[in-house]
């Protein structure tokens, strides 16, 4: 049952002290002392990435969309080290009712941008874990290569990923991913794929 | 007998019967496909008129630089030591390399990696390694890096030109200040500053983009995808560009040209005018509620026009050739080939030079990030896709034509006033007839272009 405060619907979640937050929360994170290293975590967080580049290779966009928190966000800096998306566009910044506009506007089929759509192989590797500021959270680094196929041929769009996880009713979903692509300040062709 | 060698050797005058090139309904395909006008354009267009370098914004202080390009020149866009800002050209005048190799940043002097050349801020060669080696004394000037010869700003946007025959850049603008004005002057205090962008490209040539820039008729086609989306939710699905639907060119919108290539599409007559009109078309954006809810309990009345300030302002401003204000946007195309070409859509933060809006600046500007992040990830990149196609299109060679008379030839539908100043309906072609009438008069003269060594 779809609520006023829908996050699907209304945006009442991303105010300035969430934005704080999520600075906070994505400055330096990636430290040996924060490092958790017990394999069996290791493993269900490697698991849990390797599983969102299936679905988004597959197009299987409402079960990605399930894999989000309710009050989620996809974040793609457009500079280095992310920047600070309350004074500087992103390249996207997108809470959970853009996510979906997002999807969306892929399925209407009037995308040209893709059309037609792409064909894509995610690989995700150099999985890390890290504490976060709470108990029930996880701070995820990983690097990607997407491989994707257009009419003209294959291009690579590479970079890093920083996944925040809840843990919610025993299974853990993602709060904040974070996509930095190396080249993120560049002029970029066709940036049409949920990356 | 051997030609001297000058700057460019083709007389672009020459290349063709232009007037067979572009006629007054139609371009051949030509003219965005064939290497050897593109090549003429680097003088005849990126050098002879005044180009769009760059935003004040980004290089506030003294001694602060961009690198960027005037045509395919490597340039350092610079406020030198004093204040002034020069385009001095990034290639160290020793050998041809490039002296400031990062994208941005403030140096009161740049020493070349090279052999360590030194030139100061204003361009002037502050100091060689080992002078004794030289028989000249470096003393008469011509080691100074080159840079741009004009070099002038309208509040804020910083043009440059090769030509020292071009008239002002106020003259060169034209009737176009007073839509940059009114775009400027809804902001508190007139200013903006730039704030990151988003940065596309595509492989076609850069007038599929000019062509594109004041286009009415292909909004609904090729942004259908866009429009479906951001009505999706709403009660009333007027959101965004939603007035070209239906009768288009019965709306009180219209295109005006301006004269020099520059043009102008006004849809601010198809928006309720009053305060809160144009937020209340604005589509749905991360935090807008949250935003609207707080703005209203901390400000009452005014809320809705500082509401307004994060909504799209409802306008298309071209600067030929490659500038264009639209919502709060800075986009600006350069071109890499003639089958490539940059498009940067540079986001505008409001400054609050006047101090009216005190406490709501931070809130309203987030927010006004959040709303431009939505064309450029939902609506260019299908503009950008068709553009790719065109130019695959183009290499049919007995396809020789580009049409461009949508509007030509009915009675009374275009209307001339007594600046010259041609004005038409919405979707009509009549601003690419001007533009394109420009360019063909600009490729057929011979202008003389120069370089400055004095600071």
């Amino acid at each position: 049952m779809q609520t006023l405060d829908d996050p699907s619907l209304v945006s009442h979640y991303v105010t300035d002290a969430f934005y704080c937050e999520l600075m906070e929360a994505f400055s330096d994170w990636q430290r040996d002392d924060r490092a958790i290293l017990d394999s069996h975590e290791r493993e269900l967080f490697r698991a849990l990435i390797e599983r969102e580049a299936r679905l988004l290779d597959a197009l299987e966009f409402d079960a990605w969309l399930a894999m989000y928190a309710p009050q989620c966000i996809y974040w793609v800096p457009a500079v280095p080290g992310g920047g600070d998306p309350r004074r500087q566009v992103a390249i996207s910044f997108d809470d959970r009712r853009r996510m979906e506009d997002r999807v969306y506007r892929l399925r209407t089929g009037y995308a040209w941008s893709q059309a037609p759509i792409s064909r894509t192989v995610r690989m995700a590797a150099n999985v890390e874990v890290f504490a976060a500021a709470t108990p029930a959270r996880r701070m995820v680094r990983s690097n990607f290569l997407i491989s994707e196929f257009r009419p003209d041929g294959v291009r690579f769009l590479s970079g890093w990923c920083g996944h925040r996880l809840v843990e919610q009713g025993g299974r853990w979903e993602i709060e904040v991913r974070q996509v930095n692509l190396i080249d993120c300040d560049q002029n970029l062709r066709n940036p049409s794929i949920i990356l | 007998m051997l030609n001297k060698p000058c700057a460019s050797s083709l007389n672009a005058a020459d290349l063709y019967d232009w007037d067979e090139l572009v006629q007054e309904d139609r371009v051949h395909r030509l003219i965005y496909t064939d290497p050897a006008i593109f090549q003429a354009e680097l003088t005849n267009i990126w050098g002879a008129v005044w180009v769009y370098l760059g935003h004040e914004s980004q290089i506030p202080g003294n001694n602060d630089f961009i690198t960027t390009r005037l045509g395919l020149r490597p340039i350092i866009l610079i406020r030198d030591a004093d204040g002034k800002i020069r385009a001095l050209f990034n290639r160290c005048t020793h050998r041809g390399t490039t002296l400031a190799r990062k994208e941005s940043g403030n140096a009161h002097m740049f020493t070349c990696p090279y052999h360590g050349w030194s030139y100061l801020s204003t361009g002037k060669l502050r100091a060689v390694p080992w002078p004794d080696g030289y028989a000249c004394d470096f003393k008469d000037g011509r080691f100074n890096l080159a840079q741009v010869p004009r070099v002038d700003s309208y509040r804020g946007f910083v043009f440059g030109t090769l030509n020292p025959d071009a008239p002002a850049l106020v003259e060169y603008l034209g009737g176009i200040t007073t839509p940059i004005d009114e775009w400027l002057d809804r902001n508190p205090g007139g200013k903006v500053e730039v704030c990151e962008a988003n940065r596309l490209k595509y492989k076609g040539n850069w007038k599929l983009a000019y062509d594109n820039s004041g286009d009415g008729y292909h909004v609904v086609f090729s942004h259908r995808s866009l429009l479906e989306m951001e009505n999706r939710l709403a009660d009333d699905a007027n959101k965004g560009m939603s007035y070209y639907r239906g009768s288009p060119d019965a709306k009180p919108m219209y295109m005006r040209y301006t004269g020099n290539g520059h043009h102008f599409k006004d849809k601010r007559p198809n928006i309720a005018k009053r305060a809160g009109g144009l937020w209340a078309v604005e589509g749905a954006a991360p935090g807008s509620e949250h935003a609207e809810a707080s703005l209203r309990r901390r400000f009452g009345p005014s809320a809705d026009d500082i509401l307004d300030l994060a909504g799209s302002e409802p306008v298309n401003i071209n600067v030929f050739p490659n500038l264009s204000l639209l919502g709060n946007h800075i986009q600006v195309f350069d071109p890499v080939s003639v089958d490539e070409t940059n498009v940067t859509w540079y986001a505008t933060r409001i400054v609050d030079a006047d101090g009216t809006l005190g406490e709501a600046l931070d809130e309203i500007n987030a927010l006004r990030m959040r709303t431009q992040e939505q064309f450029p990830n939902f609506g260019e990149v299908d503009d950008l896709a068709n553009f790719e196609e065109i130019q695959r299109g183009l290499a049919c060679l007995e396809d020789e034509w580009i049409y461009m008379h949508r509007g030509l030839g009915i009675p009374g539908r275009v209307k001339i006033d007594d600046k010259g100043q041609v004005t038409a309906p919405a979707t009509d072609e009549a601003f690419m007839r001007e533009y394109i009438k420009e360019w063909k008069r600009l490729m057929q003269a011979s202008p003389k272009l120069v370089v400055k060594r004095d600071p």
